[in-house]
């Protein structure tokens, strides 16, 4: 192949304080960054929404369930972009007016990071009640029975028994909310996809630009999956299939 | 309180709108099938014997999915039309926009479709395919004739899920500005300043589409076990 291969392009200066490499590491951290906070926001609430999906309370239930299939039927880039143009309208006018006092590139993110956290809290909740309805029935009974109080039997023992069980479908959450955050881009958060477009069009080497976006989205991955497999080593119940 | 006014739409609107819904019906559509042989083939040459076939099918699957399918879309959209320029003379005249998001898409969607299509071929009892070569049929035939079908078959719940997925995902040809549903949505709403209202109702429609086809699925599964 002819192509003649240029990667010192990114230790020229993009601007008179940035070299190409730190566009590069700025967009990575964003990503991380973004990540990370719309994960803590999933968790919390998908949490939430799973305990109330398997709650024996009809209108909770339900409403959780409505969120769910609102949220997983409508494509992440449209709720990106009303996170973006109509949510900041719902807020009381001051909260408005400090939002939009920072500047574009914080606004975006900020907006960005509710959305994709809401967005991934659905498939955080599927993921908690099929944790929850996969424990056997006499669990939650024998809780009962014991003098546990409904959100107390939740909280001691539906909750940190199903965790422990979901671990690697959850794993595979985080990595696809990392892989999500690049539509965060559209919306005109500057995480490592618009680093990439950037790269692309301000050096003119698609292939180095390119790979290197690539190689950081693999080393999240990488990150991630080992994380994970700590956790997952720490919390694996024993006696249960996949247990040593 | 929101100041919504949805008496912008004309009937101009509508038009580009359905135009718009067909190619994201198109690029859904080829990169089902696409995605479902191309997948097959994968998740076969996956639990292949020869180490080399193996690996690349691991290699292929697990590199397509620890990558954003926007940054597959705008590789492809970057690379893609080099390449065919290099191969054909006339591919300069081709719509280079929607070629490129239909091979990113579908060979994105067939890393996806070649796990779903791996867990099938191992649903399936191994006997099934011992029994079909004690009757002398050949391997390649036995996996064609008795695995690959009932495989297909218990995978059908999850292979129509990932098509709504797959339908909600063409929505991300935005990055490369092909008008699909969701692009012409937001292009008409930049052009007349109601960019909340025009997602508003990109979201209901995506949502009736996409809710719809998720009741259907569950109904067959449902039904479809006998």
């Amino acid at each position: 192949m002819g192509y003649q291969w240029h990667w010192q392009v990114f230790l020229q200066h993009a601007s008179a304080k940035e070299t190409y490499l730190d566009w590069l590491l700025i967009g990575l951290w964003t990503t991380v960054k973004m990540g990370t906070l719309a994960w803590i926001l999933a968790f919390a609430l998908g949490s939430l929404l799973g305990v109330l999906r398997t709650a024996p309370h009809p209108v909770l239930s339900r409403a959780a369930t409505a969120y769910v299939e609102i949220v997983r039927n409508v494509p992440l880039i449209v709720q990106l972009f009303l996170w973006y143009y109509l949510a900041p309208k719902l807020l009381p006018f001051a909260w408005r007016a400090w939002l939009f006092a920072q500047p574009p590139a914080t606004t975006a993110f900020v907006t960005a990071t509710l959305g994709l956290g809401f967005f991934t809290a659905a498939r955080v909740c599927e993921q908690v009640r099929a944790g929850i309805d996969s424990l056997p029935k006499g669990l939650r009974n024998a809780a009962l029975a014991m003098g546990f109080t409904l959100p107390q039997a939740y909280r001691h023992i539906l909750l940190p028994v199903s965790y422990r069980l979901i671990v690697p479908p959850m794993t595979s959450e985080m990595l696809s909310i990392f892989k999500n955050s690049s539509i965060a881009a559209t919306v005109g958060v500057l995480e490592l996809f618009a680093r990439a477009r950037q790269l692309n069009d301000y050096t003119a080497r698609g292939y180095e630009s390119f790979i290197a976006v690539v190689t950081c989205y693999l080393l999240i991955n990488t990150v991630v999956m080992l994380l994970m497999t700590l956790v997952e080593k720490r919390t694996r119940i024993p006696g249960f299939m996949g247990s040593p | 309180m929101l100041g919504l006014d949805f008496s912008f739409l004309t009937s101009e609107a509508g038009r580009t709108l359905v135009r718009g819904m067909l190619v994201s019906l198109q690029v859904a559509s080829t990169a089902l099938a696409v995605g479902l042989l191309w997948g097959t083939a994968l998740a076969m040459m996956r639990l292949s014997r020869f180490r080399l076939l193996s690996w690349f099918a691991a290699g292929y699957v697990n590199l397509f999915r620890s990558v954003p399918l926007a940054m597959v879309l705008l590789g492809f959209y970057l690379v893609v039309p080099q390449i065919l320029k290099g191969l054909f003379w006339r591919a300069g005249t081709m719509d280079t926009r929607l070629m490129s998001a239909l091979v990113g898409f579908a060979l994105f969607e067939s890393a996806y479709y070649s796990e779903i299509m791996r867990a099938g071929i191992q649903s399936v009892p191994k006997s099934q395919f011992l029994a079909a070569c004690a009757l002398g049929i050949r391997p390649l035939q036995a996996m064609r004739i008795v695995v690959l079908p009932q495989a297909f078959r218990n995978m059908l719940p999850l292979q129509l899920t990932q098509l709504i997925v797959l339908f909600q995902d063409t929505s991300l040809v935005y990055v490369i500005s092909l008008a699909d549903f969701f692009t012409s949505a937001e292009g008409i709403g930049e052009r007349d300043g109601r960019i909340e209202e025009m997602m508003i109702i990109a979201g209901v429609v995506y949502f009736v589409v996409c809710f719809a086809a998720s009741r259907a699925t569950q109904r067959l599964s449902r039904n479809g076990r006998g």
